[in-house]
């Protein structure tokens, strides 16, 4: 990893994230001649799919716990003997991206406690920030041991610990596969997997499953691990309730209609001391909206940006790759890249095996996206207690009554009146379900718009939000520039 | 005996540290987060929540959530899932919004 100091003038490209995409786009651009500059909140490149252990486990094996170790390897390997033209910034939070096509500030959080001011200049910037999980909430999910699903492989992978012995995992999504195949390989007992969704709905796509084989085989790993485990695949099932006092010691689950509704009178109870949850992925897009960057809805119902064929964002100089342009996996993420790190380089004429590989991998990404969308009945499972917002312990009650009695239409207003939305994570746990709750329209709905009318801002799950990060208010007095706005996105 | 992931991923850590958590010593292996260690030491709680008191721990596992956050070495509002545990450091149970002694 190098430190070298910024070149005179800036870089040529500063990647935010250096996860598959980040690493692919730095690699390549610099393969092609560019300075660039790498930034990622982690110590340690991989994002979350190649999340490696921490240097001083010494894991002999990490593969283990990935697929695809190999091209992460590769990936390494290009970056390394790119090293002089690639500067690699670990441990380094962007919380604040300014400026224009030619001459970008990136601004970053580094050190011990995340409290040290460190900011580069670039003349083009390239977002591979990923996702984080969509959440909804259910009657106890605030109770210790429930975690999320991506949090929990998060941990396993960086840190090697489980969250208990007896883990249930549930919510929608391929990822929950690949997280109960790694609990049971790691040693815990996974009772069961609830999904939501109904896995035959993919019979719908086989065009696009029979252009995809690499994904059914890897469909058919964590298969075949969770067969040698015991751990069975409950479909149109959902854990609707988790039970316990200081920490969950039990769920009840129910079986699911074809909207995510529970069906009365088939709960059933299990005994589990965790559980791991999350109903899919959604982009990451603080900082590009902040430039303003345009959004499309996916499939499911949650925003993401809007590139041309060259990976470039509707905002000049600011390109994007991975999932912050659309869910789609660890290969889909690293084509994105190669693609936007040769645009960037201004090659113009991008190879066609990778233009294909692209199409076929997003054409994979939609299937997966519609069959997992969040169905409208899930709100069935709430009661008035249940609380919405994490951060401000704000209940299911109050957010009904501020659209019931108070005439709160979206988010915005909900947030003002109840606070949910508010506390420190600024809505990434709650945006989804305040979005439904308050009337948002659902993937199964009759009215969801077009994948091109959807703007920044909505109720979509995808509000703009100030900053990334909360940042010390004596790093923000330090600025030279005014402190970022949402002001230039759409709205 | 059951597989752990150290089994899995075939670890051979450097030797544990231990730092303090409200006042019990807590086992960590060199580079694990606070809230790595916590867990591995049955531990899934670490702070109460400002308006009803409740515990919480660790939840998205990625900096996202802020529901990890503990007081470290007297600093409040710390992620415990991104802070690498350091030998000797000070844990504590984090109270409300961290600030309580001020108000
Ligand atoms: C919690 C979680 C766990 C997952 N686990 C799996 C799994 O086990 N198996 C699987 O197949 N897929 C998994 N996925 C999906 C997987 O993330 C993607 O397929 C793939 O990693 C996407 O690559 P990416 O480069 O687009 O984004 P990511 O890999 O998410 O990389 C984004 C990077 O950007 C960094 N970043 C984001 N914002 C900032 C910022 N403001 N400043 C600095 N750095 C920033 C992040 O630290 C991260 O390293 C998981 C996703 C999540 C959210
Ligand atoms: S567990 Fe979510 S921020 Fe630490």
């Amino acid at each position: 990893m190098t430190n070298s100091a910024e070149p005179a003038g800036g870089y040529d490209l500063a990647v935010v994230g250096a996860g598959p995409a980040g690493l692919a786009a730095a690699a390549t651009a610099a393969e092609h001649g560019l300075r660039v500059v790498l930034l990622d909140s982690a110590p340690r490149p991989g994002g979350q799919f190649y999340r490696q252990p921490a240097a001083e486990l010494r894991a002999a094996r990490p593969q283990a716990l990935h697929h695809h170790w190999p091209a992460f390897q590769r990936l390494l390997g290009r970056v390394d003997a790119a090293a002089e033209r690639v500067t690699s910034l670990g441990d380094h939070h962007v919380w604040s991206v300014t400026g224009e096509s030619g001459a970008f500030t990136v601004r970053a959080l580094t050190g011990p406690d995340q409290r040290q001011a460190r900011s580069v200049t670039a003349r083009q910037v390239l977002f591979a920030t990923g996702a984080h999980e969509r959440q909804l909430p259910f009657p106890g999910w605030t109770l210790p041991g429930v975690v999320g699903a991506g949090g929990a492989q998060a941990m396993l992978k960086a840190g090697l610990v489980l969250p208990g012995r007896r883990v249930v995992v549930a919510g929608s999504g391929p990822l929950l596969l690949a997280v109960a195949s790694s609990l049971a390989a790691a040693g815990a007992r996974v009772p069961l997997v609830a999904e939501a969704a109904d896995y035959l709905g993919y019979a719908a796509g086989a065009r696009v499953l029979a252009a995809n084989p690499g994904k059914l085989v890897e469909g058919a790993q964590h298969g075949a691990v969770l067969l040698r485990h015991g751990v069975r695949l409950r479909p149109r099932t959902a854990v609707v309730a988790a039970h316990g006092s200081d920490r969950v010691e039990a769920v009840t689950l129910a079986r699911l209609d074809a909207a995510w509704r529970p069906v009365p009178g088939t709960e059933w109870r299990v005994a589990c001391d965790a559980v791991a949850v999350g109903h899919g992925l959604v982009p990451q897009l603080e900082l590009p909206l902040e430039l303003g960057c345009r959004t499309r809805r996916l499939p499911d119902g949650s925003a993401a940006l809007v590139v041309d064929a060259a990976q470039r964002t509707t905002v000049p100089g600011v390109w994007a790759a991975g999932e912050s342009t659309g869910i789609g996996g660890v290969q889909l993420a690293v084509a994105e890249g190669e693609l936007a790190g040769r645009a960037v380089a201004g090659q113009t004429a991008a190879p066609r095996p990778l233009l294909r590989r692209r199409a076929r991998l997003r054409a994979f990404a939609d299937l997966m996206a519609a069959r997992h969308a969040p169905g409208s009945g899930w709100t069935g499972w709430l009661d008035d207690a249940t609380e919405v917002c994490r951060c401000e312990e704000v209940t299911v009650r109050e957010v009904r009554s501020a659209v019931a009695e108070l005439g709160a239409a979206d988010q915005r207003t909900v947030k003002l009146l109840t606070r949910a939305g508010m506390g420190w994570c600024q809505a990434r746990m709650c945006g989804p379900a305040v979005a439904r709750l308050c009337g948002a329209p659902s993937a199964d709905g009759p009215d969801v718009p077009g994948p091109d009318v959807a703007v920044a801002g909505q109720d979509d799950g995808a509000p703009t939000r100030p900053l990334s990060t909360p940042v010390p208010l004596g790093l923000l007095a330090e600025c030279d520039t005014t402190a970022p706005s949402s002001e230039g996105a759409p709205r | 005996m059951r597989r752990s992931p150290l089994d899995l991923v075939r670890a051979r850590p450097e030797p544990p540290i231990e730092f303090s958590f409200d006042g019990e010593p807590v086992a960590a292996l060199p580079g694990q987060s606070v809230a790595a260690a916590l867990w591995q030491s049955g531990r899934l709680a670490w702070r109460r929540t400002r308006v009803g008191d409740r515990p919480r721990g660790a939840f998205c596992g990625m900096g996202a959530c802020y529901d990890c956050l503990v007081e470290l070495d007297g600093v409040p509002n710390v992620r415990a899932c991104l802070a690498p545990a350091r030998p000797g450091a000070l844990v504590r149970t984090q109270q409300g919004d961290g600030h309580d002694e001020l108000r």
